[in-house]
């Protein structure tokens, strides 16, 4: 049984998640990271080919220790000055840490990088493979002997919510007394689902929206029927996102939002 | 109870942005120290991100926005609770205090290595010495297949001459693959000590099969002359590596020893890095005193000079691993 994640509790009593990182995307950062020492020892060698026309054996000599100096030391120095990052690693979104979620000690990635030798071993990276595939915490054998681990980093950015804020005019508010009903029977699982839908809309393909929004609708439509008057000009998406407004956004004086309403309702009524 | 998450989110969200910006130019500026205002602030931020992922996480499921806030978090979490003490890093100090003294804390390992190199050298020599036919096996190098006296003529007749305009590259040669065979030594202690074993073992039984076909060729003083100038710092660097090897094998192992695994192999990291640094050290003097030295044979160089070299040399690392540090680590001691 492989965790997909590694809780840490801070001293504060806070918990969060680190999601570790797969083999494959390890590995692809890998290639990635070969691909650069390859690339480096290449640019080392057009460097010193002027140095040949002095000394062939002073420049091979050179080239052999600077790309030898490179491919251990790659790693050791990336992960030093980029906290645990690598090229292929920045490009995929990894990095290492601790297995308690801090920051690494020099030591720690000089012990991972330097094991690296023997997680190569046979070849094509298999013991590490191997040993990453069936670990707990997905380690290969220098993550073990450096307590280290590799998570996930994707570059998340703060959740855009205002598409749900409720600043456009909601048909399923003027309904107050099935709004509570609905807050009342609609689970908060399901309700954060719907919440996660819409904020993720655009990284679903058009037809799977469609059929998504869809079922959604109908399942909200069940637990609450609106009159027909209501809803019958809304698209299924714009049920739902009006329906998750009304669940999330509690009907208080002291919302803006709310109050714009409360004002357009008395002038109305 | 559902959050009322816009309402939340337009509250919070000022101090995540502060926080976000702060965590960013601590990680672009791996040196960066903030003030005492800016720590507070830094650590106030940090706090207030951490209540605001315990409610998201407390009414809500898994969602995007708790995913935003425990990102943030772990990354204000791995920047505040770092306060581990990090010695700055003093190369002279590091080589002539740290990894002797390393070495002699762990070098029980050290001599278990020369233990096994030694045993492999008894039995590479034995089966030389009873299945002469095996040295196509046991030494699969051209210049060692002819026989020792044929090789001692070729060599002397080049009077040195045989590496003429490749000498540097032959030295960068024999670095790089040196360090590479003790830094595998090394990493193989993470087979529980078996691959080190072997590897050490290997080693001396390349060896003890060289030693035994030149001595019974009647080319001792030759084989003196052109092993003991680089061999008395490879040999012993390569067997430092196998102690690290050991080292690492032993903290998996916990003989005698009732921590958990991860936290002996913390324990030996930082001294596994210090005999790395020596060993690599150590082979960068072994590769060049190979390429320029031992490859002058009489009457270029007199046989008697290289094994003094060879000699004076053992002496210095011996002094040096046994001896140096000592009166720095009796004063930090008291």
């Amino acid at each position: 049984m492989r965790a997909e994640t590694v809780l840490v509790r801070t001293p504060e009593g806070i918990e969060f998640a680190l999601p570790l990182a797969g083999p494959l995307s390890r590995m692809l950062a890998f290639a990635v990271d070969f691909a650069a020492i390859a690339a480096a020892g290449v640019l080392v060698a057009r460097l010193l080919a002027p140095l040949q026309l002095l000394s062939a054996d002073a420049a091979q000599s050179i080239i052999t220790v600077l790309y030898f100096a490179i491919s251990m030391l790659y790693g050791i120095l990336t992960e030093w000055f980029w906290r645990g990052q690598t090229v292929g690693k920045r490009l995929l979104g990894l990095r290492v840490v601790e297995a308690s979620g801090l920051r690494l000690k020099p030591s720690q990635i000089i012990v991972r990088n330097l094991l690296r030798l023997v997680d190569l071993l046979p070849g094509l990276y298999l013991v590490g493979g191997v040993c990453c595939v069936l670990s707990y915490r997905r380690q290969r054998l220098g993550d073990i002997a450096a307590g280290t681990i590799v998570i996930r980093t994707p570059q998340l950015k703060e959740p855009d919510v205002d598409q749900v804020l409720g600043r456009k005019f909601n048909s399923l508010d003027e309904q107050r007394h099935l709004a509570a009903r609905l807050r009342q029977k609609v689970p908060a699982r399901v309700a954060h689902l719907a919440l996660e839908a819409i904020l993720r809309r655009d990284e679903i393909q058009p037809a799977a929206r469609l059929i998504l929004f869809r079922e959604f609708g109908e399942y909200l439509k069940n637990v609450v029927s609106y009159p027909a008057e209501i809803v019958e000009q809304l698209t299924d998406e714009q049920y739902v996102r009006n329906t998750v407004a009304v669940l999330f956004q509690h009907n208080s004086p002291a919302s803006p939002g709310n109050k714009k309403r409360t004002l357009s309702l008395r002038s109305d009524g | 109870m559902i959050l009322d998450l816009p309402r939340f989110v337009e509250a919070e969200r000022p101090h995540w942005m502060a926080l976000e910006k702060t965590l960013t130019w601590l990680e672009t500026n791996p040196g960066g120290k903030l003030t005492i205002e800016e720590a507070a602030r830094f650590h106030e931020l940090y706090q207030r991100a951490g209540d605001d992922l315990t409610r998201v996480a407390s009414f809500a499921a898994e969602g995007e926005l708790q995913r935003y806030l425990a990102w943030l978090v772990s990354r204000a979490y791995a920047e505040i609770h770092e306060a581990r003490h990090h010695t700055p890093f003093r190369p002279w100090r590091w080589f002539t205090v740290e990894f002797p003294n390393t070495f002699r804390c762990h070098v029980r390992a050290f001599q278990l290595a020369a233990l096994l190199t030694l045993l492999g050298a008894v039995f590479g020599g034995g089966a030389i010495h009873y299945d002469p036919d095996a040295k196509a096996v046991l030494m699969p190098f051209d210049n060692l297949r002819i026989t020792p006296a044929e090789r001692v003529a070729i060599e002397r007749a080049q009077e040195g001459k045989q590496l003429t305009g490749r000498k540097g590259s032959f030295s960068a040669q024999l670095m790089t693959h040196n360090t590479q065979v003790a830094l595998t030594a090394l990493a193989l202690g993470m087979s529980f000590g078996f691959g080190t074993v072997i590897l050490l073992f290997y080693n001396g039984l390349l060896l003890g099969a060289v030693a035994l076909d030149y001595i019974t060729g009647g080319q001792t003083i030759f084989l003196l002359g052109w092993l003991l100038p680089h061999g008395v710092i490879e040999i012993p660097a390569i067997l430092i590596g196998g102690q690290a090897g050991l080292v690492i094998a032993h903290a998996l192992l916990g003989w005698d020893d009732r921590s958990s695994r991860a936290e002996r192999l913390r324990h030996v990291s930082r001294d596994v890095v210090t005999l790395a640094g020596g060993v690599a050290i150590l082979l960068v003097w072994a590769g060049l005193v190979e390429a320029f030295v031992s490859q002058y044979h009489e009457p270029v160089v007199p046989y008697g000079l290289k094994i003094a070299f060879g000699l004076i040399e053992a002496l210095l690392l011996t002094t040096f691993l046994a001896r140096s540090g000592l009166s720095r680590e009796a004063r930090d001691a008291r």
